[in-house]
This record gives structure tokens, C-alpha cells and sequence, in this order.
């Protein structure tokens, strides 16, 4: 009953609402408005990959540069897998899954970006000239 | 068979239904986007804490955690695991953000703290154990925008409410009466 009339006041007096807040509470506004537009800025800057780092299982089977073309053949659990490199670009060719998810996702060219076959355990992960997300996730 | 109950028992049983309530409200409002939620329950929990303090808000919290799971038949499943786990963190933001002083921070900043530590409980969650892989960073700017708006939003709501209470207190002098009996318990 109370938390009905609260909200219903609310609603009809947005004003006072913005009234009762304190000081620390507009800092603490600004602070996280400010946090959330840095990891804006950091998670989702399309900056351009230079690098594909392949993993098989959960280790890093190699890593390739993204200006030489060529076309890498990985042995999975279930069968070979092609990947293409071709102009920054990197992409599931062939895949012996049965769902052909990866093969669908296309071409991946900014970093940050993934590309992941669970049937045969082989993940795309395009890398930039630093990866963004290093220093919160490790 | 016969427990022993406390009128302390008794209030957090009352308090965790309210919150147990508002989580099955918001079970049925449909989502944009899987995870992003307002967390009303998480309401009851900031008001408990400001009215009984912080022992009663975790058990409020808590409770509320276990029985919802069980009333939606998520218990220990995923959902469950991130629902408990950004319960827990955003206890552990309340029980250090409840020492900051009264006469500069509210109810609000309370709410956008719990609201931050929950979403950092769930994204830990999924980066560690649901979806091993960095491709979770996508989703951190998503949750933090939903976490900052919905924590100012409750906020705003639980010292809304907060007033009231003390506004019905004043104009009711029996209320007050009573409060400052269960305090002096």
C-alpha cells in the first residue's frame, strides 16, 4: 500500500524526486555516468584488427597477421576446419560442424570480435594493436 | 513440531515476502534484452537496510534469492546462480557503502552502488563459468547504462518512501511510539 502511493506520488511529482537528492548522490551520479561512457568508449571502439589468434580447446593454437592472405587448415575434434585471411579480414571457410554457425558468421574485421565453433572447439578472436578489454578481464 | 520464532524472525519473513513479491512481478514483465532488469525487489532490500540495518537486509536478500527460485523452479540452475551471486556482491557494496555519511548520500547512491556490484557479480559469473570467452565485454556497457539507470531509479523510489514513513510517524505519534519501543528491544 505505501510502496503504491510512492510510486504513484512519484510519478506525479518527478520534481520533488530530483529534490531529495543529496550531494554525494549527484557525485555518485556523475562518477558512474562517466564510467559507463569510458567503458563505452573501450568496449566497443571499432578500432581495426591486425592479428587472429586461433584457439583449439582452451589453448591458443597460433597466431596470424592479418596482411598476408592465406587460407589455414586446423584439425579439430571432429574434423578440419578452413579458415581464410584475406585484406584484414578473417573468416570460417569450411567447417565440419553440423549447424555451420561459424561458417554463417561471415567475415570478422574489427577487434574484439569472435567467431567460435563449439562442435569442433576452435574460436576466431581478432586482436588490435592492444587489446581493449586486457586489464578488466585478467 | 514447534519453532521458537522472534519478532525479529517475523519481520524478515514479512519484508522477504514483499521482496519475493515484487521479484515474481518482474519475473512477467518481458525484457529487451536477457539480464537487463529494473531489480524492484532490490527496493525492499535498500529500504530494509536503511529502516533494520544490514544483518536484516542480507537476510531479506537472501531468502528472497532462494524462495523466488524455487517459486519459478530456477533453483540451481544458471539463472539461479547469477541471480544468488549478484545478491551477494551487492550485499557486500551495501554493507561498505552503509557507513557513508547520511547527511550527503541517499537511498540513491545506495542503489546505483548495488546496482553496479550486481551486474559485476552476474558478469563474473557468465566470464567464468557460462560463457567462458571475452566476447562477454560487449555486454559490460549495456548492463552498466541499465545498472546506472534502474539503481537512480530505485533510489529515488526507496527515498520516497523512506519519507513517508517518517512523515507518517511525525503525523502519527502511536507509530512512532512503537518504532522507538522495537528500537529500544
Amino acid at each position: 500500500m505505501l510502496k503504491k502511493i510512492a510510486m504513484l506520488s512519484l510519478l506525479r511529482s518527478p520534481k520533488t524526486a530530483i529534490q531529495h537528492l543529496l550531494i554525494g548522490d549527484w557525485l555518485t551520479i556523475i562518477f558512474s555516468t562517466i564510467l559507463v561512457i569510458y567503458l563505452f568508449q573501450t568496449l566497443w571502439s571499432h578500432q581495426q584488427a591486425t592479428k587472429v589468434q586461433i584457439r583449439l580447446g582452451d589453448k591458443v593454437y597460433a597466431t596470424y597477421s592479418l596482411n598476408l592472405q592465406q587460407t589455414i587448415h586446423v584439425h579439430g575434434p571432429i574434423g578440419d576446419a578452413e579458415i581464410h585471411i584475406a585484406q584484414g579480414k578473417v573468416r570460417f571457410a569450411k567447417s565440419p560442424c553440423h549447424n555451420q554457425y561459424c561458417v554463417h558468421q561471415g567475415w570478422l574485421t574489427h577487434a574484439g570480435q569472435a567467431a567460435i565453433c563449439l562442435p569442433n572447439q576452435i574460436s576466431l578472436e581478432l586482436i588490435g594493436e592492444e587489446k581493449p578489454y586486457d586489464s578488466l578481464n585478467y | 513440531m514447534h519453532i521458537q520464532t522472534t519478532a525479529d524472525d517475523h519481520r524478515i519473513a514479512k519484508l522477504a515476502a514483499f521482496a519475493i513479491a515484487l521479484h515474481m512481478v518482474e519475473a512477467v514483465i518481458p525484457s529487451p534484452l536477457p539480464g537487463v532488469k529494473p531489480g524492484i525487489a532490490n527496493i525492499v532490500t535498500l529500504y530494509v537496510l536503511l529502516q533494520y540495518g544490514f544483518t536484516t537486509a542480507a537476510w531479506v536478500s537472501i531468502l528472497r534469492v532462494f524462495a523466488s527460485s524455487l517459486l519459478l523452479g530456477q533453483f540451481l540452475s544458471p539463472t539461479f546462480a547469477l541471480s544468488l551471486s549478484g545478491a551477494l556482491l551487492s550485499l557486500g557494496a551495501l554493507a561498505l557503502a552503509v557507513h557513508l555519511p547520511k547527511r550527503y548520500f541517499s537511498a540513491v547512491t545506495l542503489s546505483i552502488l548495488a546496482a553496479f556490484a550486481h551486474i559485476a557479480g552476474q558478469l563474473i559469473m557468465v566470464r567464468l563459468w557460462l560463457i567462458p570467452h571475452a566476447s562477454v565485454a560487449y555486454l559490460i556497457p549495456i548492463f552498466a547504462v541499465a545498472a546506472l539507470f534502474f539503481g537512480v531509479i530505485n533510489g529515488i523510489i526507496t527515498n520516497k518512501l523512506l519519507y513517508n514513513k517518517t512523515l507518517n510517524s511525525q503525523t502519527n505519534p502511536d507509530t512512532e511510539l512503537n518504532k522507538s519501543t522495537e528500537n529500544a528491544k
